[in-house]
């Protein structure tokens, strides 16, 4: 099992590089800590299930853009129609980044339909049709992962990864200031660009 | 080419949206939307996105607003009900929101199972701070239309624009 921080440390490199949908959890509070509070990575705290389709929205809208959702089994669980829309849509610029400890960690560790590999998320997401489907369950795994966001096809990356809360203390919970500085953040992108 | 069988309506409000820079249509099936949904799947500079819930479909708005783009979500009144949890991303982030709505369960409807949801959607959607713009006649789609466009994306609001069965006409089934 690998540690949450470590994979996500190793499969993103510089986080700035990309645009960061998180869904609840320790997803969000990972993503937090590994960007010290990046404008560039929405953290949600709430609508569970909701994060695959932002990211989806977000990659049409910013095509030339590293989108990246990263989300926990018990949030993908339950939208997995979400994998559906995304495989007729196959963004290239959009990787699904799924850290599968097989549990709900926010609410006391329970169980989710993937513990004890009952249900494999890398197998829906393969037979929804996603291209690129990877499971990443060791370091050499990590290791000889391809850079993300320049792969041409959609990526979705299951990670398993061990138990555990790490909540970041500061993590930005006013919905509207995490909106505005994230659109702020693109705009400051794309006048890089220009 | 026009379409003998698209009402007028259908086309105004179709342009009413592209004027507005409406660039993702993410959608649930409807025969009322049927003509919206053709014209984005025909048009070059629009992406036609069908889901398989409606939830989807908020979520899809709110990531393209994050990305600077406007979406549109059209579903049926039934997936309303579909929305509720996403609906809070939307008010508590204060997401501007545009999603027309084509109603069942009202005026002249003959299938049961469509009254329940259909009498809820008003209640549903205020409850979670979404506002809601009523069209019954064809004079007022494009009134409406251009009502909400306003709400959402100078006002910053969440909007619901309904397009009632009396517009529509009653469905046999």
């Amino acid at each position: 099992m690998l540690d949450r921080q470590t994979a996500l440390r190793s499969i993103l490199g510089d986080v700035s590089d990309h645009l960061v949908v998180t869904g609840l959890g320790n997803a969000a509070n990972d993503l937090a800590a590994l960007s010290d509070d990046s404008p560039s990575v929405f953290t949600m705290d709430g609508a569970m299930g909701a994060a695959v389709s932002m990211g989806l929205g977000l990659a049409l809208a910013r095509p030339e853009r590293s989108v990246v959702v990263v989300t926990g089994d018990g949030e993908l669980l339950m939208n997995l129609g979400s994998l559906a829309t995304v495989a007729v849509q196959q963004p290239p610029n959009l990787t699904v980044i799924c850290l599968d400890n097989g549990a709900y960690g926010l609410t006391g560790d329970q169980d989710t339909h993937t513990a004890n590999g009952v249900v494999d998320l890398a197998g829906i997401a393969a037979a929804a049709g996603l291209g690129d489907v990877v499971t990443i369950t060791d370091d050499d795994a990590l290791a000889g992962l391809s850079p993300i966001g320049d792969s041409g096809s959609t990526r979705f990356l299951l990670v398993k990864v061990a138990r555990g809360n790490t909540p970041y203390p500061g993590l930005e919970r006013n919905g509207d200031h995490l909106r505005v500085r994230f659109r702020a953040a693109v705009e400051r992108g794309l006048e890089v660009s220009r | 080419m026009t379409d003998p069988s698209q009402p007028t309506w259908s086309a105004e409000l179709y342009r009413v949206l592209r004027e507005r820079g409406t660039s993702i249509v993410g959608y649930v099936p409807d025969s009322g939307h049927r003509h919206l949904i053709e014209a984005a799947h025909a048009d070059d500079d629009v992406r036609a996105v069908p889901l398989t819930t409606e939830e989807e479909g908020v979520g899809l708005v709110a990531g393209a607003h994050l990305g600077h783009e406007k979406a549109v979500l059209l579903m049926q009144s039934s997936g309303v009900g579909n929305c509720v949890n996403f609906l809070s991303l939307v008010q508590h982030c204060r997401f501007p929101l545009l999603t027309i709505v084509t109603m069942r369960g009202e005026y002249g409807e003959q299938n049961p199972w469509q009254f329940a949801m259909g009498r809820a959607v008003e209640p549903v959607l205020h409850a979670m701070h979404v506002a809601t713009v009523r069209a019954d006649h064809p004079d007022d789609v494009m009134s409406a239309a251009e009502a909400s466009v306003g709400m959402v994306d100078r006002g910053g609001q969440a909007v619901a624009l309904l397009l009632g069965q009396r517009l529509l006409g009653a469905k046999k089934f």
